[in-house]
């Protein structure tokens, strides 16, 4: 059967690399950033390699640079210098036409929530489905059922202004997760919750985590890195101080 | 029904913002009505030239103390020139029962000119109306020829005021069209930013850009068409109550203003008021809406 082993041969060598690229979601290589009215970068010289399925918290001061990684994997902005790699896509190198496309890729959320206030809870998830042409049929499918896995069962029709924050917040990962990305970013998603809901959320990311899905958060809150203890980035003027698997806030 | 989600936006979008709406649309409106104008004008002259081709004609007067044969000299003259195609013979008596028939409706006019006044005349057609001034040339200073005049002359006149009409319907549509884009850009603006939320999650999300961007050229493109849609309405009362209505005597020297072409301008300035709106939309997000 020699078709057969050629198939199954010849993309071997690419399969490695395949393989590697497959295992590191994010790659991020001699990442600089430096923004035009700013004096200095914000964000310098970052390798970071980021596995599937691994919960990774950035961590470290204000100004720090955590916010702008995300937007950098956002592709909101473009580094100056280095490459950057989210799954199979080099998002250095991605055309303005192939961004929508590629964020279909990640979900985010956000400290404010970011929710449109004249929706439902499940409408605003369903936009999320609708605005990328998905059939309403499956948006009337999936928009319980993941509403229901963020512990929103009953409330779907619920205004934003008719729920807690943290109810809010978990519309918001709903709406984050319902596409099933492969990437979900966080910047400081607890950041306006009480320590209690704050631990809810992160209980609701630890199960999202484990169907799987990479998560990279970034957060202030001491207490959820301390207790989770998973790999810990910390960063400082823009650069990589520590990256520790298993880490605490330090 | 992504669709549908476009148009309740653009709706919501033009509602929201009523009265920047109404002031784009009758903006709009007016800049159409003008080019409208401006293009009727445009194709009125073409079709009066080619209605005065054919009948165009040099005429000849002669003086009123001509002798016979010097008229019959002119006449076989005219006959065997180059230039002319027919020549037909006009004696005083004719030109007097041209003259009542012509002003039969003031006869104040007619009783106060003497019919002895008025000149005996050829009235030529020439085989190009182009060579005029040069048949003119021949005989304006001959014996026997009190003037020669060109028709054409005349038409230009005509065409002149024609086309310093259009001139300033275009103009008018210029101005006035630049000031519809300006209100469509700052429309596009105001809607950009109250729309500013759907518009942050529908590109976290990943809705393609086209249609973050439908909505806000929707709304230009409808704006734009109901605008065109007005100025078709003003130009049709204009044909109906001014050009055939009240002025319809001052108009009947010439040949009507046809109503195809009248009705051939609800597509065209439909397309052109879309086309520009929707580039004008297009290119304002460009600057509002960063990717
Ligand atoms: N658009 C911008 N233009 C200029 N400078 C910017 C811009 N955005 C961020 N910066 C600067 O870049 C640096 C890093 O900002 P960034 O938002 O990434 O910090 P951060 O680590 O998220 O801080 P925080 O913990 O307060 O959210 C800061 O010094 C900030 O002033
Ligand atoms: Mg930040």
């Amino acid at each position: 059967m020699p078709r057969y082993a050629t198939h199954v041969l010849e993309p071997l060598d690419r399969g490695g690399a395949l393989a590697a690229r497959l295992r590191h979601v994010i790659q991020l290589e001699g990442v600089n950033k430096h923004y035009p009215r700013s004096n200095r970068p914000s964000v310098e010289d970052v390798n970071v390699f980021i596995d599937k399925g691994e919960f990774v918290f950035f961590i470290g001061p204000t100004g720090a640079g955590k916010s702008t990684i995300i937007k950098l994997l956002l592709r909101e902005e473009v580094p100056d210098k280095g490459t950057i790699t989210v799954g199979d896509m080099d998002v250095t190198k991605l055309r303005r036409w192939k961004v929508p496309a590629y964020r279909r890729s990640i979900g985010c959320v956000f400290q404010d929530f970011r929710l449109l206030p004249n929706r439902t809870a499940a409408e605003n998830v369903a936009f999320a489905l609708e605005v990328i042409g998905k059939p309403r049929s499956v948006a009337r499918r999936v928009v319980p059922e993941v509403l229901e896995l963020v512990g929103l069962g009953g409330k779907e029709h619920r205004y934003p202004h008719e729920l807690s924050g943290g109810e809010q917040q978990r519309v918001a990962v709903a709406r984050a997760f319902v596409n099933r990305p492969l990437l979900l970013l966080a910047d400081e998603p607890t950041g306006n919750l009480d320590p209690d809901t704050s631990i809810e959320i992160m209980r609701l990311l630890d199960r999202i985590s484990r169907t799987g899905t990479t998560i990279v958060m970034v957060t202030h809150d001491s207490n959820i890195v301390n207790q989770m203890r998973r790999r810990v980035i910390e960063i400082e003027n823009g650069q990589i101080v520590r990256d520790q698997a298993r880490g605490v806030y330090g | 029904m992504r669709a549908k989600y476009v148009m309740s936006e653009v709706f919501l979008g033009l509602w929201r913002n009523i009265s920047m709406t109404v002031a784009m649309i009758i903006t709009m409106a007016v800049s159409l009505t003008m080019l409208g104008a401006g293009l009727l004008l445009y194709n009125q002259v073409d079709v009066i030239e080619r209605y005065y081709q054919t009948n165009l004609e040099v005429v000849i007067y002669l003086d009123r103390e001509i002798t016979e044969e010097v008229t019959d000299q002119i006449h076989s003259d005219l006959r065997s020139n180059q230039y002319v195609a027919e020549v037909e013979f006009e004696s005083k008596e004719k030109a007097w029962e041209r003259f009542q028939e012509t002003f039969s409706e003031s006869e104040e006019l007619i009783a106060s000119v003497n019919s002895e006044v008025l000149p005996a005349a050829f009235r030529i057609k020439l085989k190009d109306i182009d060579n005029a001034p040069l048949l003119i040339e021949e005989y304006a200073g001959r014996d026997g020829v009190y003037q020669a005049t060109n028709q054409r002359e005349i038409l230009d006149d005509v065409f002149n005021i024609l086309g310093g009409a259009q001139k300033l319907t275009l103009i008018v549509a210029l101005v006035q069209g630049v000031a519809a884009l300006m209100l469509v850009a700052n429309t596009i603006q105001v809607a950009a930013y109250s729309r500013r939320r759907e518009v942050a999650i529908m590109k976290l999300v990943g809705a393609p850009n086209w249609f973050v961007q439908a909505p806000f050229v929707m709304e230009a493109v409808f704006a734009g068409i109901i605008g065109a849609i007005f100025a078709f309405g003003t130009l049709i009362a204009a044909k109906v109550f001014v050009i055939d209505g009240q002025f319809s005597n001052l108009f009947s020297l010439m040949p009507p203003v046809e109503w195809n072409s009248v009705i051939l301008l609800l597509p065209i300035l439909a397309g052109i008021a879309a086309v520009i709106s929707a580039v004008t939309a297009w290119i304002t997000l460009r600057f509002n809406i960063k990717v």
